[in-house]
């Protein structure tokens, strides 16, 4: 299953996510063909899309998703500065504004969640 | 294969508290004495795993019914194929299952702690000792998650605490639903703690809500001061970050200072407590938090 240079461990880690998106979508729509799974992946969200992506086959093979493409959206996260007071889009996983605090309060960018699906 | 938590041979789920550690350890599966062992079908949409337990517990009610979604709304229709908004968490389901849990903790008054890190930091250690020293001021009782074995369950329960170990097999997180099991197991008395040792693995269990009303990550300074840098997400969620084998920093490169520094950034909310679960070095530290945290029990 491991491809060279994808690290599969990461992705075993993703595998419960991808089968929680399966489950979600095959619950919510029993029977449908699903022919796209939109999903959005916030910033903050711990999740890896790239991870994501190389479960989904996988996970979706004898499923109502099989052959679904996935469209995965990040959205930035978006904090507020407790010691400064302003908002800002952290740049990486960690949340640190520009001023240098770390004192912030996550406004968004924590979800993961399906936006939408395309069937047949 | 189970939908929500990737387990693919099944969580199974263990009382050992009060009773002998049963047979089936080595893998061969042997009804106990006096609690011949019942597989119950898992609830709902899918199987998931089979419980191990006495007949008491699985008569009661299942901790929780399922949830009503609204109907999709269909959006458009492009060619053939129509677009649905659908706009759910992906993991709403064990969302919810937390949150009953949640309300049956409060129900009853028990404070579930999850504690999350990585393998071998010491959890177990920690637990044992907590059991020991604990033992007639706190009632604690420990839910054991672990791929594989029985033998931190064993641990706990000689160290004198009731416990149920969750095996997930090939599942590197507890989810809601396993948690929920274990509860019912344990049936924990009110005004008690339930500490729940989570798989060890810095990655999904941050992501799973377990219904607990504190999250405590365990690191030691053996395993390198990166881990909030590297880990941020698991890091930004706890409550209590316990730093162990403090005993072992005179031989150990760990530098505190920066560690601190590294940890205010990825977790600026979280308590740092620093401890030896060998030696008890800044143990009572941990032991003054869970008692500020104990509900009074109901009667
Ligand atoms: N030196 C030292 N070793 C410890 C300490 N806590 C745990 N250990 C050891 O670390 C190893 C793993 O501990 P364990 O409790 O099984 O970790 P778990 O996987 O997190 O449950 C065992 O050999 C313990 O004896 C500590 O505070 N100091
Ligand atoms: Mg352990
Ligand atoms: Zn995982
Ligand atoms: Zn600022």
């Amino acid at each position: 299953m491991a491809e060279p240079g994808t690290k599969a461990s990461d992705a075993v880690h993703e595998l419960a996510i991808t089968e929680g998106l399966v489950d979600a979508v095959t619950q919510r729509l029993p029977g449908a063909r699903v022919t796209c799974v939109r999903l959005e992946i916030g910033a903050l969200s711990g999740v890896v899309a790239d991870s994501v992506r190389f479960c989904f086959d996988l996970v979706t093979e004898g499923t109502d998703l099989e052959g679904a493409a996935l469209e995965i959206t990040e959205p930035a996260a978006v904090c507020h500065c407790r010691v400064c007071g302003q908002e800002f889009e952290p740049d990486g996983p960690i949340a640190l504004c520009p001023c240098g605090s770390a004192e912030v309060t996550v406004l968004a960018g924590q979800d993961l969640k399906i936006t939408s699906v395309q069937v047949a | 294969m189970c939908g929500s938590c990737g387990c693919g041979s099944g969580a199974v789920i263990t009382l050992l508290a009060d009773r002998p550690v049963p047979a089936w350890l080595g893998g061969h599966a042997q009804p106990m004495p006096d609690h011949p062992h019942r597989h119950v079908p898992g609830h709902g949409h899918h199987s998931h795993g089979t419980v191990r337990a006495p007949d008491e517990f699985l008569d009661q009610d299942e901790p929780h019914a399922h949830h009503d979604h609204d109907h999709p709304r269909v959006l458009q229709s492009a060619d053939s194929d129509r677009t649905i908004e659908i706009q759910q968490k992906v993991l709403a389901k064990n969302d919810d299952l937390a949150e009953q849990n949640r309300g049956w903790l409060r129900e009853r008054a028990i404070l579930a702690i999850n504690l999350m890190s990585s393998p071998g930091s010491g959890k177990t250690t920690l637990l044992e000792r907590t059991s020991r020293e604990l033992a007639g001021r706190m009632a604690i009782s420990v839910i054991e998650g672990d791929q594989e074995t029985a033998l931190d369950a064993r641990r706990i329960q000689a160290a004198g605490s009731r416990v149920v170990q969750i095996n997930t097999g090939v599942g590197c997180h507890l989810d809601a639903e396993m948690v929920a099991r274990g509860l019912r197991g344990l049936d924990p008395p009110s005004g008690s703690i339930v500490v729940i040792e989570n798989v060890g693995n810095l990655v999904c269990p941050a992501l799973f809500d377990l219904g607990e009303e504190a999250k405590v990550v365990l690191a030691s300074v053996t395993e390198g001061a990166d881990k909030p840098l590297k880990y941020p997400h698991m890091f930004r969620q706890a409550d209590l970050v316990l730093l162990n084998k403090t005993d072992l920093l005179p031989y150990v490169d760990f530098n505190i200072k920066q560690y601190m520094a590294d940890l205010r950034m990825a977790a600026p909310d979280a308590l740092l407590l620093q401890i030896s679960a060998t030696t008890g070095d800044g143990i009572e530290g941990w032991y003054d938090w869970l008692r500020r945290r104990v509900p009074a029990p109901h009667d």
